[in-house]
């Protein structure tokens, strides 16, 4: 039986590899994949303690998570879509109306 | 090395493998479809973690719907690959790969630290909780409010993609 020491490192490093996508790339599509990313690393992390713990509030929050995630993604691909249409670009360095 | 172990390592080196892929590729089709196997990958551990119901859930919500949401708006979009992901590396991007490092290194020492010889192995009703019976159970009784909460937050996202990517109020 593996201990959930190796699980957790895995979310760690899917985590860390999607905080570093969110901070290298400049296509705001790509980032929304990345925070996908670090939400399904904390999901691995959730279903890893309800199993060894032996309750089931952790895959309760998993669910909620993944609801939550999929009403994040349509409402950002619309605003995608949205700034699309007036600026012609996804890069996040010319969507800068909003910078000081 | 058991066959559990191995198991895991091949899922890990593969999730690992295209989250990497997925980071570095310039065309954003070929990100959307490492982060696929990606997604398939993770919902073969959390079958080894015996949970059964969210890796079904997995593969239909996010490999499913959220992935086919993606590759539907960069097809509509139409997107060219994106430059200077090649180019040397300029202050930013050092900056950033310090700053993850950093977090790597955190959360590592944390964890270090909390569990050394705690959560061997799995609780004996793991197999038990990871069963749809039991989870369907769960969410309409104690978990009534937050389950029916959902339904207003997807509402809400319905409502508000369309407002959002509709061309004029009227």
């Amino acid at each position: 039986m593996i201990p959930l020491s190796w699980y957790l490192l895995l979310s760690l490093i899917l985590f860390a590899i999607g905080v570093l996508g969110v901070l290298i790339r400049r296509n705001a599509i790509v980032i929304f994949m990345c925070i996908e990313l670090m939400l399904n690393s904390v999901n691995l992390a959730l279903v890893g303690f309800s199993s060894y713990i032996g309750n089931e509030i952790g895959q309760m929050l998993v669910f909620f998570v993944m609801v939550v995630a999929a009403a994040e993604v349509s409402v950002g691909l619309a605003i995608v879509i949205a700034i699309f249409r007036n600026r012609l670009t996804v890069n996040i360095d010319e969507i800068n109306l909003l910078k000081w | 090395m058991t066959a559990q172990a191995l198991v895991f390592l091949v899922l890990a080196f593969i999730s690992i493998a295209s989250a990497i892929l997925m980071i570095t590729r310039a065309n954003p089709v070929k990100s959307a479809i490492f982060l696929i196997i990606n997604f398939l990958a993770l919902s073969i551990l959390y079958l080894t973690l015996s949970a059964q119901f969210i890796a079904i859930i997995q593969v239909l919500v996010y490999a499913g719907a959220i992935m086919v949401l993606f590759v539907f708006v960069i097809m509509l979009l139409n997107l060219q690959d994106e430059k200077k992901l090649s180019d040397k590396l300029d202050l930013r991007r050092l900056f950033a790969l310090l700053l993850v490092v950093f977090v790597f290194a955190e959360i590592a020492f944390g964890l270090g630290k909390s569990l050394d010889s705690r959560f061997l192995r799995q609780a004996e009703n793991s197999v038990e909780i990871g069963k749809i019976e039991f989870i369907g159970e769960k969410l309409f009784s104690i978990y009534i409010l937050p389950f029916e909460i959902t339904s207003l937050i997807l509402i809400v996202a319905i409502v508000g993609a369309i407002t959002l990517a509709k061309r004029k109020f009227e």
